[in-house]
């Protein structure tokens, strides 16, 4: 594998860890939230956490390419704080992804959280477990098949972006050139070798990473 | 025990006000949807009703005209559900000591005390998806006593269990009746559960307290609503006196004696016993020759119709002030000339012991 190739799995594999981290310190309140309220914005705030699943990635890109840009709040936003424009950047690429990878990681967390029920919230309250002790006692625990699941997908679907990556990132090489844009311009220039390697090592990586998943769906239940 | 709480949720209105003894249990009894569990949650604080009002060993948990209202966090209470609860991704000790740290029992006070009362010694290393539903509930007990609270609830813990496991476990909730000083709420819809262990009595129906007593005196009351009709009957302690030796063993009752079959005891042995309205029939004089052979002279004290028609149930006064209830045809009734103060002769035709 040549050095642009390396680079472009190395940065792949940065931005999915930080977007996987980030998406489970940010989905796991919206997770909570949407498991335990009985509030009417329930179904707006899960639809629009849902939109990436059904939008072409280019209509998200498009819309935080204006968000972020020099003139959009975002981007002015940025400005201000002395941060300059995030489109074409690796943090950019991170919020891109993050908004992008959203539900797939949302989605099993709140499944987990509402697979456990009011119950075991109520039995740690009867043990006097104030509610963010029983949070971090009991849900967080319960609910760590969820967890695994979120983090698998999240960073499989991360790695296997294209189209919100390339309206946001751009194609620079080693900053914002990933995998799968990388893996375009390969075939693009008609260096089908050099996509080979890369196709072909996608195609392990997903394999590898649903047998892991369905594997362990299927090992599940607790052995403590 | 002070409580009063009123509650509404669509199509159902929970209102009672009750004081209920500080000590003993106290059964819950009604038909599903009659409000029990509703109560219990309301006690235990999960749910909040509006103008409610809570005192419990002296110590106010909610009064909703000054707004306080303890979480449930907050309030020293046990709480045993009807399944198990045991937390999965925790073996039996540490669900044990979940409690124990958060109650600032650290020290582990009445730990072994507690394990040797629920006989849960051997399962302590092991994760609760290996226990038996009756191993769960026990542990689930021990959990909520280990906490030190000052009222244990509990919502019928033994509905989720087969016949075989309820008499497993049965015997241990015996024990902790004898050896708890603090009060327990028990929900249940199970007579023979009720009659085994409570000691007062609240009859609910439709979100409503419809009666509430000392166990004995409210089951003996003939005007209960024909929804605990059904199946009437008193609940009498004896004590064990002597064995005889055609296999029967003698019970002393105040004012009297009953003969039942063989109960392995030591003598002097407090027994709880059943006797259903309808294995009790009444005559006006001593029968000379009869099978039947607990004979006991009473008198009437109340006569009330029945939801079958053609029945009545005839509240009796025994010597002692204990009282019985016999379920008879009107016809019966009508022929013997039963009515209020009549004196009666009593047969029981069975005894049902229930420990």
């Amino acid at each position: 594998m040549d050095a642009s190739n390396l680079a472009a799995v190395w940065l792949t594999l940065k931005l999915a860890s930080v977007v996987t981290l980030l998406l489970l310190l940010l989905g796991t309140p919206i997770a909570w939230w949407l498991a335990r309220t009985r509030s009417w914005w329930k179904g707006p705030v899960g639809a629009v956490v849902a939109l990436p699943l059904v939008l072409p990635p280019t209509v998200l890109g498009f819309y935080l390419l204006i968000l972020m840009g020099p003139h959009g709040p975002v981007g002015q936003l940025t400005q201000s704080l002395g941060l300059g424009i995030l489109p074409f950047t690796f943090p950019g690429l991170v919020i891109a992804s993050v908004c992008y990878s959203m539900p797939f990681v949302v989605q099993p967390i709140q499944n987990a959280f509402e697979a456990m029920g009011e119950r075991p919230m109520e039995v740690a309250a009867s043990l006097r477990a104030s509610p963010r002790d029983a949070f971090f006692s009991v849900a967080l625990p319960l609910a760590r098949p969820g967890f695994v699941s979120a983090a698998i997908l999240g960073f499989a679907h991360t790695v296997g972006e294209f189209g919100v990556v390339l309206m946001i990132g751009g194609n620079i090489p080693g900053k914002t050139q990933v995998v799968s844009v990388q893996l375009y311009d390969h075939v693009e220039a008609m260096e089908y070798v050099e996509a080979h390697g890369l196709a072909g090592g996608m195609v392990a990586f997903s394999f590898l990473v649903l047998l892991a998943l369905y594997g362990r769906r299927r090992l599940g239940g607790w052995s403590p | 025990m002070e409580a009063r709480f009123r509650l509404t949720h669509p199509g159902f209105t929970l209102e009672v006000d009750l004081k209920l003894p500080e000590k003993g249990v106290t059964a819950l009894f009604g038909p599903s949807g009659s409000g029990k569990t509703t109560l219990l949650r309301c006690f235990a604080g999960l749910s909040r009703a509006s103008g409610g009002r809570l005192v419990v060993a002296g110590q106010v948990w909610q009064d909703e005209t000054q707004g306080l209202f303890l979480p449930t966090h907050r309030r020293p209470l046990g709480l045993v559900f009807q399944e198990a609860s045991l937390f999965p991704h925790l073996s039996v000790r540490k669900n044990l000591e979940y409690g124990m740290k958060r109650a600032g029992n650290r020290g582990g006070e009445g730990f072994q005390a507690c394990i040797d009362l629920l006989g849960i010694h051997p399962l302590l290393e092991r994760g609760p998806g290996h226990l038996s539903g009756g191993e769960r509930q026990r542990v689930a007990i021990a959990r909520a006593l280990l906490t030190r609270p000052r009222l244990l609830l509990m919502d019928e813990p033994l509905a989720a269990l087969d016949l075989k496991r309820k008499g497993e476990i049965l015997p241990y909730l015996e024990r902790l009746h004898d050896e708890l000083d603090i009060p327990v709420l028990y929900v249940s819809h199970a007579p023979d559960e009720v009659a085994r262990l409570a000691d007062h009595l609240v009859l609910m129906d439709d979100g409503k307290v419809v009666a509430s007593g000392p166990l004995q005196e409210t089951l003996s009351r003939a005007d209960l609503p024909p929804t605990f009709a059904d199946d009437p009957g008193v609940v009498l302690e004896a004590r064990l006196v002597g064995q005889e030796a055609d296999g029967l063993s003698r019970l002393a009752i105040p004012g009297g004696e009953l003969l039942v079959s063989r109960v392995e005891a030591p003598p002097g042995k407090i027994l709880r016993c059943r006797i259903h309205a309808r294995d009790v029939s009444l005559a006006l004089t001593p029968p000379l020759q009869s099978s039947i052979l607990n004979i006991l002279p009473a008198r009437v004290a109340a006569v009330a119709a029945t939801d079958t028609p053609g029945h009545v149930l005839v509240q009796l006064e025994l010597a002692a002030g204990l009282r019985l209830l016999a379920r008879i045809t009107e016809r019966s009734r009508a022929a013997l000339g039963i009515g209020p103060g009549l004196a009666v002769i009593a047969q029981v035709k069975s005894v049902a012991l229930l420990a």
